[in-house]
């Protein structure tokens, strides 16, 4: 088992190698220092002397991959892919394009956002598992059907409508909670209703509708029609043989996406004013601030990879036959 | 008139041939043949497929662009014919110049006036401060109070037009087809209330703003109706960009193993492993410098536009190859590992010709079920990556940029919510149309499925 974490772990060092390469090649060679200088100064009053101070600002004053004019390992770390993209790996993410410290804003934005996708996850899954578990009661029947027709509507909506129509009625006309903004002290429930209320009914339509899926695959396995011939009832066939069974797919889907609530949510943050990563990000997009970006983007993939590891491992707890080997 | 070609006009027009060379081809396979005739037995499936064709036909017809050519000047005499800037297009030129009625600034569905006050004169030339009349609204009407039975009244003759019409398209049809074995006249159905609802909204609009203006004073039906080239463009190119690379890379590394298949392997898993929307937005970004910085490429404002669309069609076909590609990986595993394989093996069958004839036609499903799914998904991306500001171009109509320009105007007293209603409603259509026709699909296609699964 801790061989196995161990391996993948290491596994990870030519992944994360890789995301660096690629934003690397897609920041700075296809887009040179110069051309960022040039957009970030306004493109059209720009003179050399310009260009030159801003790149020693903010560290682009040296070569791409290999300093020849410096000597020994000099050459190497005094380049633009050795300050700006190897330094990740310690994270060190250094200052965004406005000055700021770019570690010390993540560790601060980081809470909002898992103060908002923690409760969404959560309350999402349960609302997701508990409807889909009903209407493979009534499976094959009509309501089946067009409940399946529902959940396919309820897919076609853009996320956008979600929380558009969400803000309009619950905070606009009914006045019944704030329609944006985050406060850390005290009553910080009032401003989370209302997104984590729009992120959860937003994904019931694909959610509840992919569960339906996994549960009916098993409610066709030959040890339901055994449950059902020695008389269990239909609750119990539910919860006690199928819901366990069908936990191997969901796993699969869900435990990847717990580290990455980190990152929060992008549209919720920026519609409801709530000053996580998500927003963060949205803002470095807007603003073009690619030092942001490129740190975001590092992070992203970290995440992601420790949640293909913890879904491995979860297997493990929700099947014994599996072993890691 | 000059005809105008646009990158997006020519690679769909590319497309579209391809598909339907490609399904004349399939055509011949009694397979194949049987599956798509149990999508179409279903009434669903034909009135989905009839919505996505007229779809499909709208922004076709809104990719046939040309300039107009311009008077000459007052007493110039030139033999050279000077163009329009502004490109046009045959849908355009179909709905009746609906897109050239414009008002001041908003005003709501069937209005008579103006959102916002204005000062003006009245009638003694005292100052005033008042809703104006609109330009291109209710010109006949002597009292206000007669508004709907003038719509009324206005409507007979587009209606009826829209019923002798439709009354022919299918009457053509039903002697064509007769009755066969698919449900035939769901599609008649649909076809017909599409074809009267196209031919009234075209009538009206020369009287009325059927869903209002917009801040700039835009018809608001007319760029809902514009937004579907770019949807429909949007969702097929980039996957048609996509596939090529999934489908190459996918069967490669499940066919020839070893260390094609960890190259590969690997560089899905680091591509997955970025967040999609950050990668995204970075390219864009960076095709945005690019562009900026490089101002001569396109004559006209249109041709910007269309470049960072198509680019945009790419770098979205470009970073998400990697599910298809674990897919088609999957599958070519199992594939040839079958006896008919083996044995073409053994018969020394080269291996191009055993990746294409013997593993390829037995991806098609996946292909085709990614394609339909796709096709709705970034439909519905699109409006979040221009609410974002990377998506489209904001001089290009697109739904996105619908809602992104009316979001907040929501919250204004009385709220303005016509733009958002547009945009939501083509939008949604499209989008279930898709989604219920990709399950269809689904359901004929995936062996999974056939074999007892859902609906046994």
């Amino acid at each position: 088992m801790f061989a196995y974490i161990i391996r993948r772990l290491l596994y990870a060092i030519p992944i994360l190698i890789g995301v660096n390469l690629l934003t690397f090649t897609l920041f700075f060679v296809v887009n040179s220092p110069d051309d960022m200088a040039v957009s970030q100064l306004g493109a059209k009053y720009v003179t050399p002397e310009a260009i030159a101070s801003w790149k020693e600002k903010n560290g682009y004053d040296k070569p791409l991959f290999l300093n020849s004019e410096a000597d020994g390992i000099a050459a190497i770390t005094e380049t633009i892919f050795f300050t700006k993209s190897i330094k990740l790996f310690a994270f060190e993410f250094g200052r965004s394009e406005s000055g700021r410290n770019i570690t010390s804003d993540i560790s601060i934005r980081m809470w909002p956002s898992l103060a908002v996708a923690l409760p969404t996850f959560i309350v999402g899954i349960w609302v997701n598992i508990c409807v889909a578990l009903m209407v493979v009661m009534f499976h094959a029947t009509r309501l089946d059907r067009w409940t399946v027709f529902v959940f396919v509507g309820l897919m076609s909506i853009s996320y956008l409508f979600y929380i558009i129509g969400g803000q309009y009625m619950v905070a606009k006309t009914w006045r019944l909670v704030p329609i944006s903004g985050f406060d850390a002290q005290g009553q910080v429930w009032k401003f989370l209703i209302l997104p984590v209320l729009v992120g959860v009914i937003a994904g019931i339509g694909a959610g509840a509708r992919w569960y339906r899926t996994l549960f009916l695959e098993e409610a066709n396995q030959d040890y339901v029609r055994t449950a059902r011939a020695k008389g269990c009832s239909e609750i119990s066939i539910l919860f006690k043989h199928i819901l366990p069974n069908a936990l191997i797919p969901i796993l699969t889907g869900v435990v990847v996406l717990i580290p990455t609530l980190f990152m929060g949510s992008l549209l919720i943050e920026s519609f409801f004013g709530i000053p996580g990563l998500g927003s963060y990000m949205l803002d470095a997009i807007r603003s073009q601030d690619f030092a942001i970006v490129r740190s975001m983007v590092f992070i992203g993939s970290i995440l992601y990879i420790t949640g293909l590891l913890l879904t491995d491992i979860s297997y493990t707890w929700a099947d014994p036959r599996v072993r890691l080997s | 008139m000059k005809p105008i070609l646009l990158w997006s006009d020519g690679l769909i027009f590319m497309l579209v041939i391809a598909l339907v060379l490609f399904f004349y081809k399939l055509r011949e396979d009694p397979l194949t043949r049987e599956r798509w005739g149990q999508v179409f037995s279903s009434k669903l499936g034909m009135v989905a497929f009839t919505v996505i064709l007229t779809y499909v036909g709208i922004a076709l017809l809104d990719s046939l662009h040309f300039r107009r050519a311009l008077d000459a000047p007052e007493g110039v005499q030139t033999e050279e014919v000077f163009y329009d800037n502004k490109v046009t297009s045959v849908f355009d030129v179909l709905t009746g110049g609906m897109g050239e009625r414009f008002e001041r600034t908003y005003s709501a569905p069937f209005a008579l006036i103006s959102f916002e006050k204005k000062n003006m004169k009245d009638a003694q030339g005292l100052d005033v401060r008042d809703f104006p009349p609109l330009k291109h609204a209710g010109l006949d009407l002597d009292d206000p109070a007669d508004k709907w039975s003038d719509v009324m009244a206005k409507s007979v003759v587009p209606l009826g037009l829209g019923l002798l019409f439709s009354g022919l398209l299918i009457g053509a049809q039903w002697l064509l087809l007769g009755r066969g074995l698919f449900p035939w006249h769901a599609s008649w159905v649909t076809q017909g209330v599409i074809v009267c609802i196209g031919f009234w909204l075209v009538g009206i609009s020369h009287h009325y703003h059927v869903l209002g203006t917009d801040k700039g004073g835009a018809d608001v039906l007319f760029q809902s109706l514009k937004g579907i080239r770019t949807g429909v463009l949007l969702g097929t190119l980039a996957t048609l960009v996509m596939l090529p690379i999934a489908v190459t890379l996918g069967i490669t590394a499940g066919y020839f193993k070893g260390w094609v298949d960890d190259v590969v392997q690997y560089l899905y898993t680091t591509l997955s492993s970025i967040p999609g929307i950050l990668l995204i937005a970075a390219s864009v970004l960076l095709f945005q410098v690019y562009i900026d910085l490089n101002p001569d490429f396109f004559s006209i404002g249109m041709e910007k536009a269309d470049a960072r669309f198509v680019a945009l069609c790419f770098i979205l076909g470009v970073t998400s190859w990697s599910t298809l590609c674990r897919l088609i990986r999957a599958e070519t595993l199992k594939i040839s590992q079958l006896g008919y394989v083996q044995a073409a093996h053994a018969f020394g069958v080269s291996h191009t010709r055993i990746l294409g004839r013997h593993i390829l036609p037995n991806l098609v499903h996946i292909i085709l079920i990614t394609f339909v799914l796709d096709f709705s998904a970034l439909v519905l991306a699109e409006a979040v990556l221009s609410y974002i500001g990377v998506g489209i171009d904001p001089s290009m109509g697109s739904w996105g940029n619908m809602i992104n320009g009316a979001r907040a105007e929501l919250s204004r007293e009385p709220a303005i919510w016509w733009t958002l209603t547009g945009a939501f409603f083509f939008m949604f259509v499209i989008v279930l149309a898709a989604n219920l026709f990709s399950d269809l699909v689904r359901d004929a296609f995936d062996p999974r499925t056939r074999m007892g699964g859902d609906e046994a």
